[in-house]
């Protein structure tokens, strides 16, 4: 396929998970509010550290009153992370390669940017429960997902879109599972106890994860969520199935049958894979869970970077220099 | 609806006679707009919309900073054609196809119609659109305008009358197919019994004129696009996408040894034909404008090398010049030996003495157009202008005569349409669609395009016009 087109599909999958991801962001914090001693302030200064965007946020607004935080990550066009960013990038990347899309992704994408059009001129962000809006808009997102499983063609196409989204969706489970990191429990003797509990339970919830979790491991203990999510060979959110998915793509564009690898992108992600496959959980702990989740979030920065040199990059006949799109 | 106010007016009406009856072909659907409450009508009118929004129907508009994609608004008050009327068009468009095809051959090669005075030489020689470069060529299989969009309007008399040939690359025929489907989920029940010549196959007849162009068994097919922020990027994806074939943007392409190779995941790749929505002077800023950020250098090369076939050929807008537009009945004598079935507007060339001195004299009456323009720009409608705006064209024409031909105000059909203060009837024009592969075909249906201002000529999309489906009938 070209590779103008692939690079927009790849791109489109990213754009789409990082938006769906967003709406779970916000979704962690709700959750984990409701469910605080009301003498505890809410927190909204973590969701933003996690998303690595803080110095844009600090360079527009002072203090992490709930709706600034919720316009800056819903809504802000001048955040170009923003879900509205996303969503904005995600149709503008859709209808560039249109012709490659079945006519219902393309129409419940555009339907999806005209949602976020309205939940803009209807300033969602301000409403004391906004969840609705954001769960309508992933479910929309969902919606597209389940539209390409049963018509798409597995073919370089489909490849492409699943590398996107699945290299997306291993940097957001870490960005989410950070969010603890960054909350602030009222002392250390806290760890442990049933607040924390909370925060941990909150956080399973916003993956959809929680009734796997319990099934899997019973209770609630931070070690176990942390082998679940990076670990876990087969809940498809952790951190390990997204990059060997990711992997299996890689593969099957480049005809890859014999395992090792064809190209740089494949030797990256191969890496990384064996890596989490062959890792104790008990590692990453003494590692420092924040500092092991930033390592992984630039291999897979870097993952991004090889695919692109691989299949992206074209030779310019003068008109026009390659254009690379936002790594979030 | 109420209906009973609907009358021709001082128009030539589609629907209703002077004398208020019914035209047969409308019966039906003026007893469906009888019977049809007008909030009804809204809600269809209003899901027509919607679904238009939905599907992406846009088109950008240039110098609008109202935002980049527009809507074309689609009436759902279709337009019908019945089949005696469309079998003379029909007639009429091939021979003029032929003609004007046989026409730039002639040009570009033999020039014996210029020899034998029919059309003046330097009309044609020092045309801008006249191409240097394809002198002596002869495109594959000898086609020039493989797709021609031909503006018609019906006038006072009922009768047709060409307005324009367009032979470069006209657009708007997603509009016909994508209308079409709408307008099919508003009138399930009329569509049955009225029996309409389906449009939905043209993808397919496209896709086979195009691989008709190579020798290859398998030949491989694009479509050739400026890019996302063109007007009609939404008609280039929709027919790469319906069609199958890749759409390419100009740095996709690249030319090696005289063949022009699509840059893919998996390499270089040859492609054979382009079906090019890029203007000429675009497409290769070695043969033509150095400035073309859009083209593929070489590709004329690859061109006159046979390597590739472009559709429409380099070259083609010569011969729809609206002054060349003037000759076409005597091209077609000429060429075919036969009198021209359809009819042209009377046209006054301004480069000619006696032509410009009527025209200055008569231009209160007369629409004034730039030889070279489109879209409706650089237009002037003598009954509808200022004094001032009459002085300013007198001196325009005085300075550039070749720049400006003229026509009397022709009278443009009305047809009803869904509007604020009820149905009412509003100007129209036709462009229907031929392809020309192994024979030459005329797509029944066509693009109606619709003045919604009541009252106005101007029916461009770019000026506050909207479109109607189309129903040739069997």
């Amino acid at each position: 396929m070209l590779s103008r087109v692939a690079n927009s599909i790849y791109w489109l999958g990213r754009y789409l998970e990082r938006a769906e991801n967003y709406a779970r962001f916000i979704d962690v914090n709700f959750n984990l509010m409701q469910d605080l001693p009301i003498d505890l302030k809410e927190q909204w200064h973590p969701l933003i550290a996690a998303t690595g965007d803080l110095p844009i946020y600090e360079k527009k607004c002072t203090g992490y009153e709930k709706n600034q935080v919720l316009y800056f990550l819903g809504f802000d066009a001048e955040n170009p992370n923003s879900m509205l960013s996303a969503i904005t990038n995600a149709r503008e990347n859709a209808r560039i390669i249109r012709e490659n899309l079945s006519k219902e992704t393309w129409e419940k994408t555009n339907e999806l940017y005209y949602m976020m059009q309205e939940g803009l001129e209807k300033k969602v962000w301000k409403k004391e429960d906004p969840r609705p809006f954001f769960e309508k808009v992933k479910n929309q997102i969902l919606l597209i997902y389940g539209i390409a499983d049963s018509s798409v063609a597995r073919v370089d196409g489909w490849y492409f879109r699943q590398l996107g989204q699945f290299l997306e969706r291993a940097d957001k489970t870490s960005r989410i599972l950070d969010v603890k990191y960054h909350i602030l429990l009222p002392s250390d003797q806290e760890v442990g106890t049933p607040l924390d509990f909370l925060h941990w339970m909150a956080l399973l919830k916003s993956v959809t994860a929680f009734n796997t979790y319990r099934r899997l491991y019973g209770n609630i203990d931070s070690s176990n969520v942390v082998e679940f999510l990076v670990l876990n060979k087969y809940f498809p959110r952790s951190i390990y199935h997204c990059i060997k998915e990711a992997e299996k793509c890689l593969h099957n564009i480049s005809g890859n049958s014999g395992g090792g690898y064809l190209n740089s992108a494949e030797k990256a992600i191969g890496e990384l894979r064996s890596k989490l496959e062959f890792a104790e959980v008990s590692e990453i702990i003494g590692f420092g869970l924040h500092e092991y989740l930033d390592d992984l979030q630039m291999k897979i920065n870097r993952i991004s970077m090889e695919v692109d040199a691989n299949f992206f990059t074209i030779r310019s006949n003068n008109t026009s220099q390659p254009q690379s799109q936002s790594q979030g | 609806m109420k209906t009973d106010g609907y009358n021709a007016g001082e128009h030539y009406d589609e629907m209703i006679t002077e004398d208020g009856e019914i035209r047969a072909h409308y019966d039906e659907i003026f007893n469906h707009l009888k019977k049809t409450s007008s909030r009804k009508m809204g809600q269809l009118q209003h899901s027509a919309n919607q679904t238009q929004r939905s599907m992406g129907m846009t088109f950008n508009v240039y110098h609008d900073n109202q935002g980049l994609e527009k809507i074309l608004h689609l009436d759902i008050i279709p337009r019908i054609i019945p089949n005696s009327e469309w079998k003379k068009l029909e007639a009429g468009l091939k021979q003029r196809t032929q003609a004007l095809n046989m026409f730039l051959q002639d040009i570009y090669n033999e020039r014996r119609i210029l020899k034998d005075g029919i059309v003046p030489s330097d009309l044609i020689l020092k045309s801008r659109d006249y191409l240097e470069p394809c002198i002596g060529l002869t495109p594959p299989k000898g086609i020039w305008c493989h797709i021609t969009g031909t503006d018609l309007v019906k006038s006072k008399d009922g009768e047709y009358y060409i307005l324009e040939d367009n032979l470069r690359c006209p657009s708007g025929v997603s509009y016909m197919l994508e209308s079409r489907e709408i307008i099919k989920r508003v009138y399930p029940d009329i569509f049955n019994q009225k029996g309409v010549m389906p449009v939905s196959n043209y993808p397919t007849k496209l896709l086979r004129m195009l691989q008709n162009l190579s020798d290859k068994p398998k030949p491989v097919v694009g479509v050739l696009t400026p890019g996302v922020y063109n007007s009609a990027y939404y008609e280039h994806s929709y027919l790469a996408l319906q069609m199958g074939v890749e759409l390419v943007n100009g740095v996709d392409l690249i030319v090696e040894n005289k063949r022009v190779y699509m840059q893919t995941t998996k390499g270089l790749q040859q492609i054979d034909v382009l079906y090019r929505r890029i203007d000429d002077t675009f497409l290769d800023p070695e043969t033509f404008n150095p400035d073309s950020m859009l083209g593929v250098p070489g590709l004329f090369e690859a061109y006159k090398a046979g390597n590739i076939a472009l559709a429409n050929a380099p070259g083609t807008g010569v011969a729809d010049d609206k002054a060349v537009y003037a000759y076409v009945p005597q091209i077609i004598k000429y060429y075919l030996g036969e009198e021209p079935i359809l009819n042209n507007v009377p046209t006054y060339l301004c480069r000619e003495e006696n032509d410009r001195q009527y025209v200055l004299d008569h231009i209160e009456e007369l629409v004034v157009k730039e030889t070279n323009a489109a879209g409706g720009y650089g237009m002037l409608i003598g009954p509808k202008a200022t004094p001032e705006e009459h002085a300013k064209f007198r001196e325009l024409i005085k300075n550039n005569p070749t720049n400006y031909i003229a026509q009397p105000t022709l009278s443009l059909s009305t047809v009803p349409t869904l509007t604020e203060e009820g149905i009412s009837g509003r100007h129209v024009d036709l462009r229907p669609y031929i392809l020309y592969g192994e024979e030459i075909e005329v797509i029944p249906g066509a693009l109606t395009r619709v003045a919604l201002k009541k009252g106005s000529l101007v029916v461009n999309s770019s000026q506050g016009g909207g479109s109607k489906d189309t129903w040739v009938l069997y």
